[in-house]
């Protein structure tokens, strides 16, 4: 895409529904992810602290596959 | 399509089910087939209007359900195309009696012992008991979609559950698109829509001024005299269902050396 073009709203609209699919098609309730977050911590504290208010935890799309994203920062 | 118990459905309401089955119903008849549409809608029952029959309903699909009335009563024949009839949804009685396992049999005596070759099922929107009961016959589905973000997700969900069920032969058909929006990148597109939701596509109609006519006045645009561009695209599904190659229509009508030059460096199609 050349840089002056607008970003066009079809390819907004096309992220949006790749994410909010990643999410049903998981069939995670909401607050789920955040009892993931929560348990994920639990165990990771036992191994290096991790600083637990930045850890960021999401689905991403990636070509045809689906992922899930844990981005923990190590407390220092 | 191998399925003759086929579903029209959506998840969302309001994307064009009902239109859809009329003009796929008619225009598979228009192709020599035995067919029957049927509407689940109990309640909100609307494909008698849009076929233009509803002066002609005396008893409805509760009261085969409840065997008030023999089928051959119930339907309603089509004088416009030979080999059409309508089971038209009750709109009053208490929809208690739609029953996924009684439907399943009410279906499979159509095509068993009443000779169908297709029954098309217009499923009510929502994923609940009503879906459960249009879906419980069939063998393949028809996903309408508009291209938009809700319908998008609602149509995800749906294909989930028909496969869930069972339901195996899906095809997507993607409604009201507008060919000038999905150029401008304002309009997801039908590539898209087939990506995300990984169903073989079978038709792509574009948006149309005639379905409200032809609505208006009670009569599927694939009946009609004038040619419309939504009626050619049903006909033309209904020729794919029955297994013709028939090409998509090109949406992408703009022409000429400026087109060609953006679509050299990957710009907008």
């Amino acid at each position: 895409m050349f840089w002056w073009r607008r970003k066009k709203s079809k390819d907004k609209a096309k992220e949006r529904l790749q994410l909010v699919l990643a999410y049903d098609r998981a069939k995670l309730a909401p607050g789920q992810m955040e009892a993931l977050k929560e348990d994920l911590l639990a165990v990771l504290a036992r191994y290096f602290p991790a600083d637990a208010k930045k850890v960021e935890i999401e689905f991403e799309q990636r070509g045809e596959r689906v992922v899930l994203i844990a981005d923990i920062p190590i407390r220092q | 399509m191998q399925a003759r118990a086929i579903v029209v459905t959506s998840g969302k309401g309001g994307v064009g089910k009902t239109t859809t089955t009329a003009n796929i119903g008619a225009a598979l008849a228009m192709e020599g087939e035995k067919v029957a549409v049927i509407d689940v809608d109990v309640g909100l029952r609307n494909l008698d209007v849009v076929m233009g029959l509803e002066g002609r309903v005396v008893f409805d699909l509760i009261d085969v359900l409840e065997g008030r009335c023999k089928m051959r009563q119930a339907l309603i024949r089509d004088k416009r195309v030979e080999n059409l009839y309508l089971l038209p949804a009750s709109q009053t009685k208490d929809k208690a009696s739609l029953d996924p396992k009684i439907f399943r049999a009410v279906v499979k005596h159509l095509i068993e012992d009443e000779n169908f070759d297709r029954v098309l099922i217009d499923s009510p929107a929502g994923i609940e008991r009503g879906f459960q009961t249009a879906a419980a016959p069939a063998e393949g589905a028809l996903v309408v979609v508009n291209p938009e973000v809700s319908s998008v997700r609602d149509a995800d969900r749906i294909i989930g559950l028909l496969e869930a069920s069972g339901v195996e032969e899906n095809r997507l058909i993607v409604n009201r698109i507008r060919p000038k929006m999905v150029r401008r990148g304002d309009m997801l597109s039908v590539e898209d829509i087939g990506e995300i939701l990984g169903l073989g596509l079978i038709g792509i109609v574009p948006e149309d001024e005639g379905i409200l006519v032809s609505t208006n006045v009670g009569e599927p645009v694939v009946l009609r005299k004038e040619k419309t561009l939504a009626g050619e695209e049903f006909r033309n599904i209904a020729r794919r269902i029955r297994g013709e190659k028939v090409p998509f229509p090109n949406l992408d009508e703009e022409s000429g050396l400026w087109s060609s030059l953006r679509r050299l460096f990957g710009g907008g199609r």
